[in-house]
């Protein structure tokens, strides 16, 4: 590759790197042209971070489209009961039962199948490998001056678990019993007892396979991110001066680490008590008036495991999305990140607050009243973090000369997203409000904004933004715009009327609520939602054929630095090859917000501080 | 291609103290960690709600900690040997450390079948059930220790001993993860004697 190496700068930080950068003699090797070379290896088996990236963004948006679809089937059923969904029939088969009168309804158990499958697929294949798996791989050595991951290998097998694990899923969708139907927190007994119900059988082994393949994926690129980012780490590129999406990547990949084995430790008694009769989650069950031999053990025991995992996963989800922002707010609105520092101990005490929370999913579950106690002080406390960035990205927007392009409208929208279900969350945080809202669609509300919703904004915002990183190409900002104003209008439209509903009780996970004279007079709100989520869907697809369209026919990125941005990854070429920089690596003299100093409209992470350059940030 | 890059990775973190195997390994082995915790936690959890079987651990598992402490430190013995490059010496503790390994894994099975004959057999109770699954899953990390000893020990065989720091770092890496199965085991029968 030594034809790559740069003569002239291009660039004035091509040529600040030529001069102060960092000398690893990385390109004295010919590996890159073998790197690039066949196709297997580049786009298949490829170990560069920058390909498992889209590996990761293009896996997460099919599994995307077909989690979406699946909501969308029940939820047809559940506004439009009395419509026939007999059309379906070529594609569901059996799953749709036609009635004496012509009229085709998803049958039950289906419903409740499509309904986990809805969840596990969107909580760990779309927001967790999708969010975290792209936007660590792609961004953690570009913004920390790496040539790549600090274990290539694990990098890739990383991407095919989560490949395989996505492979078992998809095989239990085939099953003649069906998958798993028990809902995505796979509570015993339906998922403890292979009899429970149809899909508690094969399917439950299956997710149960495809969730423990889930983990690995999760672990090796988790350890793979942090000891990245602990050791790889350019000159003077100290821990104060990352960007904000790498802290967050950072703690996630953390958050990870310690919360994943925990369900496989669930999941591995799980598998005790289903294959060879212990009991630690079963006891005095009775199935047809017979008892079964499980005694002793505790279904509680259970939630506890999974929670200790499950509240932690939402943060996995969230924290990236919550970098991101913070990074495309700033660049767009050409101003600092108001209180970087504040910023990063949110981030550290969203991180350790999340594992001493878990017990709010379980107030209404028959735990101690007074260790519910414990758990309302602490998670009403999550909330002061939270406001604590909330408030941050306000002040950063406020007063800006804010660039309006999809990917900062975006931004702006997580932000509202996250207000509102921020709100809901104190709500639910307290333990005698949850015995009316537990298990209802409030609840469904509250986890759909703050960490659905508002998560898919999170990853909008960092695709459109490093779109132009991915595939030297951008995306089309007018059709991102009406994708964004169709998706914020759409998502409230749908999740809004679900507090109200709620907060009357209708419960979640219920089939038809036709048939309840006290849920009834929803059904006109019922049939709205269910209209606003198709048409939400649709803007969906909007982006999926602007994300397409623009890598072959998107306007060419023809600078290496289109929106004047301060962190490494914008001093790559245009081009970027394997190793990220093609000649030496850039050394960093400041920290990535310096937008606005001294008159200056941007000063790039590799321009030293100059004499008299005013001290402040 | 692994390799090249690997080597490039290396020189660009030359100025970092610890190299980013043995972080990673570190890392993963805090993962493995919070497993166990799930565990015994679940076990605490689940002891102080009543309905518990009380009996005694096998003393098979007692004496097998003699066993599983020495491998540890036999393996020790073996990576001095190495780095003195004594081969006959190296290979040798290398065996021993291996043999023990094996032995562990062969002696907590009689551990089990100790527990049963005590009346205390799978699916009786939780209590023992616990018992059951938490040393089960860390023989199965021990076997996976002795598969990498199994390499460990075919490549001293197959190749003459020379200190290269590639096979130093394999060594060291191996010695790393069979500490932790060593602690591990210390931390379970302790938490196991103390929580009857
Ligand atoms: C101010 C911060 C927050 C508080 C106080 C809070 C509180 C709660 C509480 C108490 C529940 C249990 C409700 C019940 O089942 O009765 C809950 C459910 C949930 N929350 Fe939050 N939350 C907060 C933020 C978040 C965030 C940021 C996310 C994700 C990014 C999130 C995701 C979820 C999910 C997924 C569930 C429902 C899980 C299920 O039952 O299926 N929450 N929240
Ligand atoms: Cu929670």
């Amino acid at each position: 590759m030594a034809s790559a190496v740069i003569t002239a700068p291009a660039t004035r930080e091509d040529g600040l790197i030529q001069e102060l950068g960092y000398e690893d003699h990385f390109h004295e090797h010919h590996h890159g042209d073998k790197y690039q070379s066949n196709f297997i290896s580049h786009y298949i088996f490829s170990q560069d971070h920058k390909m498992i990236a889209k590996q990761f963004l293009i896996t997460g948006m099919m599994w995307a489209i077909i989690g979406g679809l699946m909501s969308l089937v029940f939820r047809m059923q559940l506004g439009f009961p009395e419509e026939s969904l007999a059309w379906l029939k070529p594609f569901l088969g059996k799953w749709i039962s036609v009635n004496s009168d012509g009229v085709g309804s998803l049958t039950q158990d289906f419903y409740y199948a499509l309904v986990t499958m809805h969840g596990t697929i969107l909580v760990f294949f779309v927001l967790t490998a999708g969010l975290s798996g792209t936007f660590s791989n792609l961004l953690i050595p570009l913004m920390i001056g790496a040539r790549d991951m600090a274990s290539p290998l694990l990098n890739m097998m990383s991407y095919w678990f989560f490949f395989l694990s996505g492979m078992v899923m998809f095989a239990s969708l085939f099953l003649s019993t069906g998958p798993f139907a028990g809902g995505w927190v796979a509570y015993p007994p339906l998922s403890a007892l292979p009899q429970a119900m149809d899909g508690s059988g094969a399917g439950m082994t299956l997710w149960t396979i495809s969730l423990v393949l889930f983990v690995f994926s999760v672990l090796l690129g988790g350890i793979n991110y942090i000891t990245t980012v602990l050791n790889l780490r350019t000159k003077g590129m100290s821990m104060w001066r990352l960007p904000l999406p790498i802290w967050a990547f950072f703690v996630t990949a953390i958050l990870g680490l310690l919360s994943f084995p925990v369900l496989t430790s669930a999941f591995f008694l799980m598998m005790l008590d289903r294959g060879i009769g212990t009991s630690f989650y079963l006891s005095d069950i009775y199935i047809g008036g017979q008892a079964l031999d499980h005694v002793g053990g505790s279904p509680i025991l259970y939630q506890h495991l999974f929670w200790f995992l499950g509240h932690p996963e939402v943060y996995i989800i969230i924290l990236p999305a919550m970098g991101i922002v913070s990074e495309v707010l700033s660049v767009n609105a050409r101003k600092p990140i108001f209180g970087y520092k504040a910023m990063v101990f949110s981030i550290l005490a969203i991180g350790f607050l999340s594992f001493i929370v878990w017990a709010h999913h379980m107030f209404m579950s028959g735990v101690n009243p007074f260790i519910s106690n414990f758990f309302v002080i602490f998670t009403l406390i999550i909330a002061v973090p939270s406001a604590v960035k909330v408030f941050n990205w306000i002040a950063t927007l406020y007063g800006g000369n804010v660039r309006f392009n999809p990917a900062s409208l975006f931004g702006i929208g997580f932000v509202s997203m996250f207000i509102s279900g921020g709100l809901t969350g104190i709500w639910l945080g307290n333990s005698t409000l949850d015995i009316q809202l537990h298990d209802t669609y409030f609840v469904v509300a509250h986890f759909h904004i703050v960490m659905g919703v508002a998560a898919f904004f999170g990853m909008y915002a960092g695709v459109y933004h490093w779109f132009p990183k991915m595939y030297g190409r951008f995306m089309n900002e007018t059709l991102g715009k009406f994708h964004f104003w169709g998706t914020l209008i759409g998502a409230y439209c749908v999740f809004w009327p679900m507090h109200y509903i709620g907060m009357a009780g209708v419960p979640r996970r219920y089939y038809r609520f036709d048939t309840f004279q006290s849920f009834s007079h929803f059904d006109s709100l019922n049939k709205f939602i269910t209209i606003a989520a198709v048409i939400t869907f649709g803007f969906q697809l909007l982006f999926v054929i602007n994300f397409f369209y623009s890598i072959w026919k998107g306007r060419k990125l023809t600078t290496p630095n289109p929106y004047n941005a301060n962190t490494l990854e914008w001093t790559t070429p245009v081009e970027v090859g394997h190793g990220n920089w093609p000649g030496k690596l850039p050394a960093v003299q400041r920290w990535a917000y310096d937008y606005g100093k001294d008159g200056r409209e941007f000063i790039s992470q590799v321009e030293p501080i100059g004499p008299d350059e005013s001290p402040e940030h | 291609m692994e390799t090249v890059v690997k080597q490039q990775v290396d020189i660009a973190t030359r100025r970092n103290k610890i190299h980013p195997k043995k972080l990673a390994l570190w890392v993963g082995l805090v993962s493995l960690t919070m497993m166990f915790t799930a565990l015994t936690s679940a076990y605490i959890v689940r002891r102080a709600a009543g309905n518990w079987l009380e009996f005694s651990i096998p003393s098979i598992f007692y004496i097998n900690t003699l066993v599983i402490v020495g491998s540890s430190l036999t393996l020790h013995a073996a990576f001095a040997a190495f780095k003195r490059e004594a081969g006959g010496a190296y290979k040798a503790w290398l065996s021993i450390t291996f043999l023990l390994g094996f032995a562990f894994v062969i002696m907590q099975y009689l551990g089990w079948e100790q527990l049963a004959a005590e009346g205390v057999p799978l699916t009786i109770n939780p209590s023992g059930d616990f018992i059951y699954a938490i040393s089960g899953l860390h023989a199965a990390h021990v076997l996976a220790g002795i598969a990498v000893l199994g390499v460990a020990l075919a490549m001293a065989f197959i190749r003459p001993l020379r200190v290269t720091p590639a096979r130093k770092l394999r060594l060291e890496l191996t010695m790393t993860y069979w500490h932790f199965v060593d602690v591990l085991w210390i931390y379970l029968i302790v938490f196991l004697s103390l929580q009857r």
